[in-house]
């Protein structure tokens, strides 16, 4: 009976796998590998019978460039800072939204506007916002706060320019950590927390007792998805910095971007999006074994 | 009520207006800047609500510049690749939630490879599987792409959710002598709503706002969509903010139509994916 299931089941399964499969096989995985072999080639993407193989040409002047290891650093400040960021903001948003509190729903979707409207419309809107000249935030530092006696020039300056990219990544993200959390903090049992009310918890030692080890899972989830998200920054550098000044504010992407459609060398561009896949795969691996759950538990 | 948890509500509200403050000025001043005049557009102190206001920027925004042909064409890369994404990725989860067939795990795994590797990184191969193919400017050229790069985590969401499908049904179907198809669009289909709704704001949202392909793919105007017209409406017309955010609020209008219809849904799709990812 068994065995005249698996058998019958074949057929079907093929007709339900072979959309899906040819697509993954077209779009993604022969793109994988394919971009894996450009990236040793000087590739002509005009005639590729006259590529030439440069062996780890490309991945050793990656490295040598001030411009890409600019980029690397960028990105990775930028990452650490909103991931941490976005982290902390969103759980404390999240234990606060999950008590009986009237309104919250206005709340909770109020906060998640942000993650709603689409990466190009924030990006712009950060880009007026942060305007040297008459933009809302000089304005706010200058003549409200009196933080600061003239304009700030932004998007001039390398640094200052990462200041509106970090900070729309933060506007857009709290509310998507918000909600991950609160669907974890959900999945406690009620009664635990009771219990540990009972035992006389404050509501820092609940949180810290409680709350945080039972959200282990979720903890692990987000953190993966936003470093992951971070180190793929695209959209906010390439419309807010566009590499300005000098090279100087690019991402990891935005400068692969630039090697491959602006100067078209396709093989330094696969070259740096292989670097920082290897990366991204590596650092996944190390979050997941450091934050799983310590042995004897 | 005790002082303390008065206090603590206090404490509460407070912080949450606060963030309610953080969200709303960006999107105010984006709202208020669409409704004033090209001259007022940088004048500070900003006025609550401008005054004159003017919807001049509307309709402007929306007879220049091929606006509505952008539009119309993101309706259609968006409505194709979702109902692309919703078929194919259901037939996919399907296969992996109720049949058996050899190779299911290795299948399984490649699938997770999908969710693993960042989009960005395939865009030359991409670019140039596309051409050979001769989608380049080509609209289903960015509905092929959308539809692949959600299909392995839209799998995976749904795997879960057909797998909560009660099994006694299906091999009360089976018995009868239904087919896998039957089962699954008879019983499997009809029973997943909320998981398929899912699958639809995810797509939709995704296609609806994709940027970084579609700006690799379309060198030709008549095909961009609207992503792309707002970025390059901005650098086209530098100052002329009061137009870039008419334009981009109206784009933003099926967005607030989604979240409207599928509220309930947008939460549980978040955190359905949380905890099963």
């Amino acid at each position: 009976m068994r065995e005249k299931k698996t058998r019958n089941q074949i057929a079907p399964a093929i007709i339900f796998l072979l959309p899906g499969f040819t697509l993954l096989i077209v779009f993604f995985l022969g793109p994988l590998l394919y971009s894996f072999r450009i990236s040793f080639f000087d590739w002509n993407f005009a005639h590729p019978d006259r590529s030439v193989y440069v062996g780890l040409q490309n991945y050793i002047t990656q490295f040598k460039s001030q411009i890409f290891q600019r980029a690397v650093s960028n990105t990775v400040i930028y990452t650490v800072i909103t991931v941490v960021v976005k982290m902390v903001l969103g759980f404390f948003v999240a234990v606060i939204l999950n008590q009986k509190l009237s309104g919250r729903t206005g709340f909770r979707v109020a906060y998640y506007l942000p993650v709603i409207t689409s990466w190009v419309i924030v990006s712009l809107l950060f880009t007026y916002m942060f305007s040297g000249m008459g933009g809302l935030v000089n304005y706010f530092l200058k003549d409200v706060l009196h933080v600061i006696d003239k304009n700030i020039m932004w998007l001039a300056d390398s640094t200052l320019a990462l200041v509106p990219v970090v900070l729309v990544d933060i506007w857009k993200g709290v509310g998507w950590a918000a909600v991950i959390f609160l669907a974890g903090l959900q999945s406690i049992p009620v009664e635990l927390l009771e219990a540990a009310e009972v035992d006389g918890a404050n509501r820092w030692q609940r949180l810290t007792g409680v709350m945080l080890p039972m959200m282990r899972g979720t903890l692990v989830f987000l953190l993966v998805v936003l470093v992951l998200g971070g180190l793929n920054a695209y959209v906010p550098f390439q419309l807010i910095t566009r590499g300005n000044p000098m090279d100087q504010t690019h991402s990891i992407l935005t400068l692969m971007y630039r090697a491959t459609f602006s100067r078209m060398n396709f093989g330094s561009g696969a070259a740096i999006s292989y670097l920082l896949t290897i990366f991204v795969f590596v650092l996944s691996v190390v979050q997941l074994k450091l934050l799983r759950k310590p042995a004897g538990e | 009520m005790k002082r303390s948890q008065l206090i603590y509500k206090i404490i509460s509200y407070s912080i949450l207006l606060l963030g309610l403050g953080i969200v709303a000025i960006p999107i105010w001043y984006m709202v208020s800047t669409a409704f004033k005049p090209q001259t007022m557009v940088f004048e500070l102190p900003p006025q609550l609500w401008p005054n004159p206001s003017t919807f001049d920027n509307f309709i402007k925004a929306v007879t220049t510049d091929h606006f509505g042909l952008y539009f119309w064409n993101s309706v259609k890369v968006t409505l194709t690749a979702t109902l692309l994404t919703v078929l194919i990725s259901s037939m996919l989860a399907y296969a992996f939630a109720r049949l058996n067939f050899p190779g299911k795990e290795a299948l399984f795994y490649i699938l997770l490879l999908g969710m693993m590797v960042p989009p960005v990184m395939l865009i030359i191969p991409q670019f140039i599987v596309s051409h050979k193919l001769d989608l380049y400017n080509n609209l289903w050229g960015l509905i092929l792409v959308y539809v692949t790069m959600n299909i392995a985590m839209q799998t995976f969401l749904l795997r879960g959710v057909f797998e909560d499908v009660p099994r006694d049904l299906e091999e009360a179907a089976m018995i009868d002598g239904g087919s896998p198809f039957t089962i699954f669009t008879k019983i499997v289909l009809p029973l997943s709503g909320p998981g398929l709704a899912v699958v639809v704001i995810n797509s939709f949202l995704y296609s609806w706002e994709e940027y970084t392909w579609a700006n690799v793919n379309i060198g030709d105007s008549v095909n961009r969509t609207l992503p792309i017209g707002l970025a390059l409406f901005q650098s086209e017309h530098l100052t002329e903010w009061g137009q870039v955010f008419a334009a981009s609020l109206i784009a933003l209008i099926p967005v607030v139509i989604i979240f409207i219809l599928f509220q309930r849904y947008f939460v549980q799709g978040v955190s359905t994916t949380g905890i099963k990812g």
